[in-house]
């Protein structure tokens, strides 16, 4: 009985949204990010996958169509920039055939992109900073935009005219070609985005989230200070981390509020720096639970699902991240103990995960078959519940993934 | 004095353990009592990170507090300084892997209980392990790996010390973000640690150091 993709589409839909609800759906839905995956699955590199479209898409479309999961994600936003980040000169990540083997995925840089002294001027005026410091340190091709002067100080027909000089500079024209180059492989990344979701929508499959924001102490940790720097600066600046949350945080609602305008209203918040073994429960409450919680409430308020990947360990902090409207998030968890979530978080937030990569990458499809069984069984009961592994499945062997997404849909019925 | 460095070493009042220090050495205190007053500090912030009262930011804070008072101490140093070392520890990320915080992290901690450690850095291939576990002889190695890659490239790390007939010297710890048991098996490492201290204790069980 082969039911029609837009009628695929509308059941799945629900059967997340039931989970998310609290409610009980027909049976637990099961997703993943595939992150790199697919291209393992359908045998071409990762370099292959970040900069060739055609290729990219087919292994996709491939991957998706085999394993039939509730939502899917976007490649197009998270992978396949090779051309934008190559053209741009980017520091922040090695990648395949750039510092990376061109059989594996990207890795992230870790760096002090903004210096401790560097508070004052983002806090003056971000943009400003971002543009004239930030980005030359990240993009080495817009270097020389270190050269321009305070573009604000362009007001009117007397007042800062030439300021415009600096964009005759040799090497801001260059940077500038640059930049028009990225630009072009930008918009080729967007609309080939568009045409991937619609071509989902049309096999059936909704899209998972709708956008991607963070918690604002990890956007400045992740980015601009680096991990190091954020945690010296809980001791050595702690007015000015609270201050930068505060200029981060209306940055990150917007960025997240953006799902408004899209068919689905989950919005991904990857947790990095508040997890257990990072810092005190004190520092947690005072600089990254209050604009995470803020974020969280602000995103369900305007109509939204916030998706919250607790990646690592919060076992913890899970009274403490309780504090959330009902029904309308859902947890992703990664190490943090899950069955005692499910005792602490059953009424409030639908429980996602966590088949352990471990077991994912070198177990047997009968070990990934007894892990679902134990999360169906305890975490599945009375809904809330969607089946993943424990993060981005990557590595994972093929047969585990099928054996996940298979033994779910079987035996994770609720009727 | 000395108690009054240590505990502004141990509570990361970093400007007045600088400060102290600077007393310190200008009163003619012996400089290497006063590397003895980091050492005892260095064992109360590890011990609160035992047991969980500490975390990353502390850690890091100790490691600059510590940096600035070694340099005050260091100006009065005559010559080389023999410190006792319990064992030698190697330790690296693993091929195609280049995540570092949790590596740098336990070379720190392994270091300031006292341990030689030899950092071969990140995307370390499998013969540099063993070349180092030839040169440096140390009886522990310590792999480290955040990614799923880490996993493949950590068994063909082992591999290559059982190939080159070295397994029996060497003991082996893993461990970074998605390391468990699962993968110690799946390595034939001789065990995983979730924490820095998890490695300071493995290294101290395997060297016979108290």
């Amino acid at each position: 009985m082969n039911k029609a993709p837009e009628e695929q589409y509308r059941e799945r839909q629900r059967r997340v949204t039931d989970a998310i609800e609290l409610n009980i759906p027909d049976r637990v839905p099961v997703m993943s990010l595939l992150g790199f995956f697919p291209a393992k699955y359908a045998g071409i590199t990762c370099k292959e996958a970040m900069y060739d479209d055609e290729k990219m898409m087919k292994a996709w479309v491939e991957t998706v169509s085999e394993l039939q999961p509730d939502t899917h994600e976007n490649p197009f936003f998270y992978l396949s920039f090779g051309s934008v980040l190559g053209t741009l000169d980017f520091k922040q990540l090695k990648w395949p055939g750039q510092g990376v083997d061109i059989g594996h995925g990207y890795q992230f840089v870790e760096g002090e992109y903004m210096k401790s002294e560097d508070y004052d001027a983002f806090l003056f005026d971000p943009t400003d900073f971002m543009i004239r410091s930030y980005w030359p340190r990240i993009f080495e091709a817009l270097k020389p935009f270190e050269k321009l002067p305070h573009l604000r100080e362009i007001i009117s027909y007397y007042m800062g005219l030439g300021h415009f000089a600096a964009f005759g500079l040799p090497e801001v024209t260059k940077a500038i070609e640059a930049l028009l180059k990225a630009a072009k492989a930008a918009r080729k990344m967007v609309s080939g985005g568009i045409a991937y979701e619609q071509k989902m929508k049309e096999l059936g499959f909704p899209i998972q989230f709708g956008s991607t924001t963070q918690a604002p102490f990890d956007t400045l940790g992740d980015f601009f200070r680096g991990t190091r720097g954020a945690m010296l600066d809980l001791y050595r600046n702690p007015d000015k981390v609270l201050q930068a949350i505060e200029k981060f945080y209306p940055i990150m609602l917007r960025l997240g509020g953006s799902a408004k305008k899209r068919e689905n209203k989950g919005v991904f918040i990857p947790i990095h720096k508040g997890l257990d073994s990072f810092m005190s429960e004190g520092h947690f409450k005072t600089f990254f639970w209050p604009s995470l919680r803020r974020l969280i409430t602000d995103l369900i308020a305007e109509g939204l699902n916030p998706i919250v990947l607790w990646e690592g360990d919060c076992t913890s902090r899970l009274e403490i991240i309780a504090d959330i409207p009902k029904g309308k998030a859902v947890y992703w968890l990664e190490r943090t103990d899950i069955f005692k979530a499910k005792e602490i978080l059953r009424d409030i937030v639908c429980i996602r995960g966590n088949v352990p990569l471990s077991i994912m990458c070198t177990g047997t499809s009968d070990d990934v078959r007894a892990y679902c069984k134990k999360l169906i069984d305890y975490v599945g009961k009375g809904g809330g519940f969607i089946m993943d592994c424990s993060t981005v499945l990557d590595d994972a062997k093929p047969e585990n993934v099928k054996a996940m997404f298979e033994f779910t849909k079987e035996f994770g019925r609720y009727d | 004095m000395s108690r009054d460095l240590i505990d502004a070493i141990v509570n990361m009042r970093e400007k007045e353990a600088a400060a102290i220090a600077s007393n310190l050495s200008r009163s003619g205190e012996d400089p290497l009592a006063m590397l003895e007053y980091c050492k005892h500090a260095m064992e109360i912030v590890g011990k609160r990170f035992e047991e969980g009262t500490y975390f990353l930011p502390e850690l890091i804070m100790a490691g600059e507090v510590l940096k600035q008072v070694s340099e005050i101490v260091k100006l009065r140093l005559r010559g080389e300084v023999q410190t006792e070392r319990l064992g030698k520890v190697i330790i690296g990320t693993v091929k195609g892997d280049i995540h570092d915080i949790g590596k740098d992290i336990v070379v720190f901690m392994l270091d300031v209980h006292g341990f030689e450690v030899m950092d071969l850095g990140i995307d370390v291939p499998p013969q540099k392990f063993v070349d180092a576990v030839n040169d440096f002889q140390a009886p522990v190695m310590g792999l480290s790996g955040f990614l799923t890659l880490a996993f493949d490239s950590m068994k063909a790390t082992v591999d290559a010390v059982n190939e080159a007939g070295l397994r029996n010297q060497v003991k082996i710890m893993i461990g970074g973000g998605q390391i468990d048991d699962e993968i110690r098996k799946y390595t034939g490492a001789d065990a995983y640690g979730l924490s820095a201290m998890d490695a300071v204790n493995l290294s101290k069980k395997w060297t016979g150091a108290q």
